[in-house]
């Protein structure tokens, strides 16, 4: 080999996990595959999607060879600038579809509770890192403020979905940074009994769709509708599947969404279980690798960053997937590495970025 | 605090985090293999079931209408067919603003007032989301010049549709009627017949004659295209086919001709004909006049036509001889005198001396004969000849009114007679118990006496009097009266006939049957009331005139019909069937103001016959009145 491409070839792979690095290449192929189908073959579709995966993989490439002590700086102005960005939505923010998300910098739209999905775990972590040598009941709460705020905010605009994934990272930050088993089991207790007053918060159509839930033929044309129409594209897809290309459900349009929060439909419709087992094992192998990458991590903000970014992949997997089969109520969380559009996959191979720096950077600072 | 380091050492820290890293997984696991658990119930439990939930999502069942049986004459002449067009056609529910639409429609497509107006009505009378045409019979130019327009018309589609076709129009209307536009009436019938889904993709159906009481063989079998559909229900590809079988081809018992030269004969009069066959009970001519076009039916008439003909003094709307009720007059007589003869209220030598008028024992009031100073002396063979009524106010004063009705219904006065059509009217045929129930009061020997003469009570259609001669004719055989002589099933391809359709021979002595007919054909030789109409046949034809009161003339007032309204005139009627010895026709006549039987009805009477039994047709004697007219 020349050693100029070595040199290249180092430099690109240095800070890359590979074994990562493959399931993610290998999923990421298996969401262009089912794109294709589920935009009834549009190569453009699926051509912009690749714009899409190749800026995220640039994203995740740089965040790779940035050190986590350096990462740790970002912390805090990223925060605060996501909770003002939030503060300016909830203010002046557009609506679209009855819900107030964007904020408009007039160069460009921006929706502030992205950001908060890496912002608020970074932020967590970092606090707890700096408050590592003596972690009292007061950070904890501290903690949860910092999580409550941005959470509270996101809920209101509203965007139930955002707020619950916001909410597990972060809650998965506290997790792993020690919270006392006492008052994990006080929150379990008490969220059971605010149940009825979250419930009476809920807007109309978050009830509609829990309730849905329970029985989606009562409103097949309304609510109900997506449920029924994926679980039936799902069902029907059986053992095996119809097919690339084959399945009736997406193709003939019955399917809303099917491209984006949807796309596990189309998938199980025409994988079948078998494409479904495989996914998850595919997924399980990711999540395998962060928790390992969180367990050999070498500092508290390192692990809490690891486990979180981690725990948060299997959330996205499972609410999406839950959704789609019918066990979860309707919220709008893609499937990671497989839904199109390039935010959610720049979030995803950005922490994906942040598990490789973390697992590389160990190594360089261990030689 | 020197403790609470001493706790937090580096160690324990690490297996405290691996410790919930590992719990984490655990709850990974769980709820992974909640999912798999949850797919494993979708997709091999429940496969079944959303399989066919997909199928059904999927494949949509499209009707292809059947085309409507053809009407044919007993000569296969047709009478009714199809013809396909195009249509432009709105859903309303999918055109916000109608108005507008239909003016921007006009840059494109000729749309006439008429047009509009006939939308208008069609809009009233069905639902929204229903295509409705506006114009009907497009142009090819016009056709093209829409298509290229089309996106701009949402909701408004061209579309090749079959439409029925009547191409005697009015002439014969009467029998076949027409059909229209299904209505939610309809609907509920459909509904109730379990008929549904043969009636997916159907707009149309009888309403009313053959059309509709044929309508189930008419309308044929449903075909249907299994095709494959978007969620918006656009079909995306055909998957299989089940192939319409068209409705099957009635034949009817009609001679078209013989309806024209009845119809023609009627000139501008009102009035209604119907001609049997008296040895089978075929209807060979049914005409109600005025008459209506029913092509004006078939495309949905407009509000101005239907208010024309609804409210018409003619009442073209009205089928004459079938759902009108008229008083027989003297065409009752033959029928007054059977039953004289054959309950032995009279023999047939039996005279009475008529002085102009009949009275009852012990009561002043007059019943005059039409003739005033009457007839002299009458016997049976003169009373019908002449037609002279006080010989009949006394033969119904000596049955009395039960006898008549009981003897005289069997000739099937006062009943329906069972066409194969719908809307007939039942007549009235009194009795004592029919004026109970319906006046709720008791009989007097008084209303007796006009009825003897087909006047009081008596009733009659003209289909019913026409049956009744037919079973005169027929020598007390009586046939049901019926339209459809036989029908084509388009699926087997056999030719059904229609059942013998004999009912019941009426028990009256030979003898007194050919006394009645003797007189009748003395009816049209001179000296009878309806000379002209047997005046140099070749053939015998037995006949009785009538006059029906329209009005009532007071006691010591004279009927003078030049000083009563036209339409107050009495109606004119005649029953006659010929050859008198082997009859092959009979019919009834009814002219309505058309004042005596024999001088309007005869002439009609006589072109039939002369058609039906010789070929004769009646052009040449029309001409030869023309050619004479001047000279007059």
């Amino acid at each position: 080999m020349h050693p100029l491409i070595r040199r290249l070839h180092r430099t690109l792979s240095n800070h890359i996990d590979s074994f990562l690095l493959i399931c993610t290449m290998i999923l990421i192929s298996l969401g262009l595959a089912v794109l294709f189908s589920a935009s009834d073959e549009n190569l453009a579709k699926v051509g912009s999607q690749v714009v899409n995966i190749a800026v995220a993989c640039v994203v995740m490439w740089a965040i790779a060879n940035v050190p986590p002590h350096q990462l740790m700086r970002f912390a805090l102005p990223l925060y605060v600038a996501g909770l003002v960005l939030l503060i300016g939505v909830a203010l002046f923010g557009e609506i679209s579809n009855g819900a107030r998300r964007w904020l408009n910098l007039g160069i460009t739209r921006i929706q502030p509770s992205e950001l908060m999905k890496i912002a608020v775990p970074l932020m967590l972590a970092w606090y707890f890192d700096r408050h590592e040598s003596a972690l009292g009941l007061k950070n904890y709460a501290i903690a949860a403020a910092i999580l409550l705020v941005p959470v509270l905010l996101i809920a209101r605009q509203p965007d139930l979905g955002t707020a619950i994934l916001i909410a597990s990272s972060g809650f998965f930050v506290l997790f792993f940074a020690g919270l006392s088993w006492k008052i994990l089991g006080g929150l379990f207790v008490s969220g059971l009994a605010s149940l009825p007053i979250l419930w009476s918060v809920l807007h109309d159509y978050q009830k509609k769709r829990l309730l849905t839930l329970i029985d989606p033929s009562q409103d097949p044309l309304g609510a109900g509708y997506h449920t029924i129409q994926s679980m039936i594209a799902l069902g029907s897809g059986g053992p095996v599947g119809k097919g690339w290309l084959h399945g009736t459900q997406a193709h003939l349009d019955f399917l809303p969404e099917h491209t984006t929060d949807f796309i596990f439909a189309v998938f199980s419709e025409e994988f079948g279980l078998i494409g479904n087992l495989f996914l998850i094992f595919l997924y399980s192998l990711v999540i395998a690798r962060g928790l390992s990458i969180a367990a050999r991590a070498p500092t508290l903000f390192s692990r809490l960053m690891a486990g979180s970014i981690t725990m948060t992949f299997f959330t996205y997997c499972f609410v999406n997937m839950g959704m789609v089969s019918g066990i979860l109520p309707v919220v709008g969380v893609p499937l990671p590495l497989i839904s199109y559009g390039g935010t959610s996959m720049v979030t995803m191979l950005l922490g994906f970025g942040i598990l490789m720096s973390i697992h590389t950077h160990k190594k360089l600072v261990k030689t | 605090m020197k403790e609470k380091v001493e706790i937090r050492d580096h160690q324990r820290e690490m297996r405290a985090f691996r410790l919930r890293l590992g719990l984490s997984a655990g709850f990974i696991l769980f709820f992974f293999l909640l999912l798999v658990s949850r797919f494993f119930y979708l997709q091999v439990i429940q496969h079944e079931h959303f399989k066919t939930l997909a199928e059904n999502n999927r494949i949509s069942i499209v009707p292809i209408t059947p085309n409507r049986g053809l009407i044919l004459d007993r000569n296969g002449i047709v009478l009714a067919r199809n013809f396909s067009a195009y249509t432009l056609e709105i859903t309303p529910s999918k055109v916000k603003n109608l108005n507008k639409t239909i003016d921007e429609l006009s840059k494109y497509v000729e749309i006439s007032p008429s047009d509009k107006r006939r939308f208008r009505r069609l809009l009233d009378d069905s639902h929204s989301f229903e295509s409705l045409p506006i114009r009907t019979r497009l142009k090819d130019e016009e056709v093209a010049r829409f298509a290229v327009n089309n996106f701009r018309f949402p909701g408004v589609e061209i579309h090749a549709r079959l439409f029925r076709q009547y191409p005697d129009g009015e002439l014969t209307s009467p029998f076949l009627g027409y059909i229209g536009r299904i209505n939610d009436d309809d609907l509920d019938k459909i509904d109730a017949a379990g008929d549904t889904a043969n009636y997916k993709g159907t707009d149309y159906i009888g309403k009313m004659g053959i059309e509709q009481s044929f309508e189930k063989q008419l309308h044929g079998t449903t075909g249907f295209d299994q095709v494959e559909v978007d969620s918006s229900g656009r079909e995306v590809r055909t998957l299989s086919r089940n192939p319409p079988i068209s409705g099957d081809i009635v034949t009817l018992t009609i001679d078209s001709k013989l309806q024209e030269i009845a119809e023609k004969a009627f000139g501008d009069f009102r009035g209604a004909l119907v001609a049997i066959d008296p040895n089978n009970g075929e209807i060979l001519a049914f005409v109600s006049k005025p008459g209506f076009d029913p092509n004006l039916f078939v495309e949905g008439i407009d509000n101005q036509s239907w208010q024309a003909l609804n409210n018409s003094p003619d009442k073209p709307l009205l089928n004459r001889a079938l759902h009108a009720e008229y008083p027989p007059g003297s065409t009752f007589k033959p029928f007054m005198a059977l039953a004289g003869l054959q309950l032995h209220a009279r023999s047939p030598t039996d005279t009475i001396s008529d002085p102009g008028y009949f009275e009852l024992p012990g009561q002043s009031h007059h019943y005059r004969d039409w003739k005033p100073g009457g007839h002299g002396m009458v016997d049976l063979h003169k009373s019908i000849v002449v037609s002279c009524d006080t010989y009949y106010y006394g033969l119904a004063n000596l049955l009395g009114i039960d006898k008549i009705h009981d003897f005289i219904s069997q000739f099937g006065f006062g009943k329906k007679t069972g066409i194969d059509i719908g809307g007939e009217l039942s007549g009235v045929l009194p009795s004592a118990e029919w004026k109970m129930k319906r006046y709720k009061q008791k009989w007097y020997a008084g209303d007796t006496i006009p009825v003897g003469i087909g006047q009081g009570y008596d009733l009659v259609t003209p289909l019913q009097l026409a049956f009744a001669t037919a079973i005169l004719a027929s020598d007390g055989n009586a046939y049901k009266p019926h339209l459809v002589e036989s029908v084509r099933n388009s699926k087997t391809g056999k030719i059904e006939k229609t059942a013998s359709a004999f009912l019941y021979k009426l028990d009256i002595d030979p003898n007194y049957l050919a006394d009645v007919r003797s007189a009748m054909v003395d009816v049209t030789k001179p000296g009878g009331t309806a000379p002209r109409v047997g005046e140099g046949a070749p053939y015998e034809v037995a006949a009785k005139t009538g006059t029906a009161q329209v009005i009532g003339i007071k006691q010591g007032e004279k009927y003078v019909a030049s000083n009563i309204q036209e339409r107050y005139r009495d109606h004119a009627l005649l029953i006659a069937y010929a050859p008198a010895d082997h009859p092959r026709i009979a019919l009834a006549i009814l002219v309505e103001n058309g004042g005596h039987g024999g001088t309007t009805a005869g002439p009609i009477a006589r072109q039939l016959m002369d058609y039906y039994l010789l070929d004769k047709l009646p052009q040449e004697k029309v001409n030869q009145e023309k050619i004479n007219a001047p000279a007059d």
